[in-house]
């Protein structure tokens, strides 16, 4: 199982930007006890959410041929907490893409209300680490993130695999 | 007109505070990055990175840091050193750098020491001179 922060893409353009939207609900159990009579999402999983979307969107300019791993947070700011019940959305986009590696901006926003800025780094696992090995299939792009982009953009790593 | 070298070690000094949470009063002239400063491998790339978006400038990986492709080759590392060979091509790479006391004892756990704040600063002044 993996766990996935963001419930759907709303808009994705290749190599730029990305906007993904999620639903909090207390359905979710860790809100049960963060923290008990006040349920609020943990920003450390909002990073999580950023570095998904982001992440995505890097490794999709990539065609998802790179394993693309969160190696830095270059910034994290909060400014509001988030309950269940709340609408958040993430805004992502690249700054600079490199071969070994890719640099992210972006907000979460709840309606007009900015929540959160986070800046990210994400490292080409196979193009850094002093030529380390790592296995072969794509462990970081499986299907289930590969179904969020499911009519935003050809999905290369599924078709590629099916060929 | 060019930029002054004040002026390219107060933005690379900038860069720096920004990419590794330093305080303004520890980025100086010949502060090593990785001994000094703490900087990690991912942190080379953030530099980098911050270092083409504030002058404007493209600087690949191999120019400004080259010194893992050297440690990479066989014929210039031998016994924990650096060969002959491996010395002259990393003068050849590092011309922004002071290999004076590297050259003494060409121990390639050294070779982090080079990574100085002044050879950052002498780099981009090649870069935008």
């Amino acid at each position: 199982m993996r766990w996935i922060w963001i419930d759907k893409f709303l808009e994705f353009k290749s190599g730029e930007s990305a906007v993904a939207l999620k639903n909090v609900t207390l359905a979710e159990e860790h809100l049960h006890d963060h923290f008990p009579g006040f349920p609020m999402m943990p920003e450390c999983l909002m990073i999580e959410a950023m570095a998904q979307t982001a992440g995505i969107l890097v490794g999709e300019s990539r065609n998802f041929e790179e394993k693309v791993i969160l190696a830095k947070i270059k910034k994290a700011a909060f400014y509001h907490f988030v309950c269940p019940g709340d609408t958040i959305i993430l805004h992502a986009r690249i700054d600079s893409i490199a071969p070994e590696a890719a640099s992210t901006s972006g907000e979460i926003m709840r309606g007009d209300e900015r929540i959160a800025q986070i800046s990210l780094m994400f490292s080409h696992i196979d193009n850094n680490l002093a030529g380390k090995q790592f296995p072969e299939e794509n462990f970081v792009f499986t299907d289930m993130f590969n179904s969020l982009l499911t009519g935003f953009v050809e999905n290369k790593a599924t078709s590629e695999q099916t060929e | 007109m060019a930029m002054s070298r004040d002026k390219i070690f107060e933005e690379v000094k900038e860069v720096l505070i920004d990419a590794l949470g330093l305080d303004d009063d520890e980025v100086v002239a010949d502060a090593t990055l990785m001994g000094d400063l703490g900087a990690e491998s991912i942190d080379f790339l953030d530099i980098i990175f911050r270092l083409e978006k504030s002058f404007d400038i493209k600087v690949p990986r191999e120019e400004l840091f080259p010194a893992e492709a050297v440690l990479n080759n066989p014929d210039f590392v031998s016994g924990g050193k650096l060969t002959e060979k491996g010395l002259a091509e990393l003068k050849d790479k590092m011309p922004h750098t002071d290999l004076t006391e590297f050259e003494k004892d060409p121990n390639v756990n050294n070779i982090a020491d080079l990574f100085t704040v002044d050879a950052i600063v002498n780099f981009v002044e090649g870069k935008v001179a």
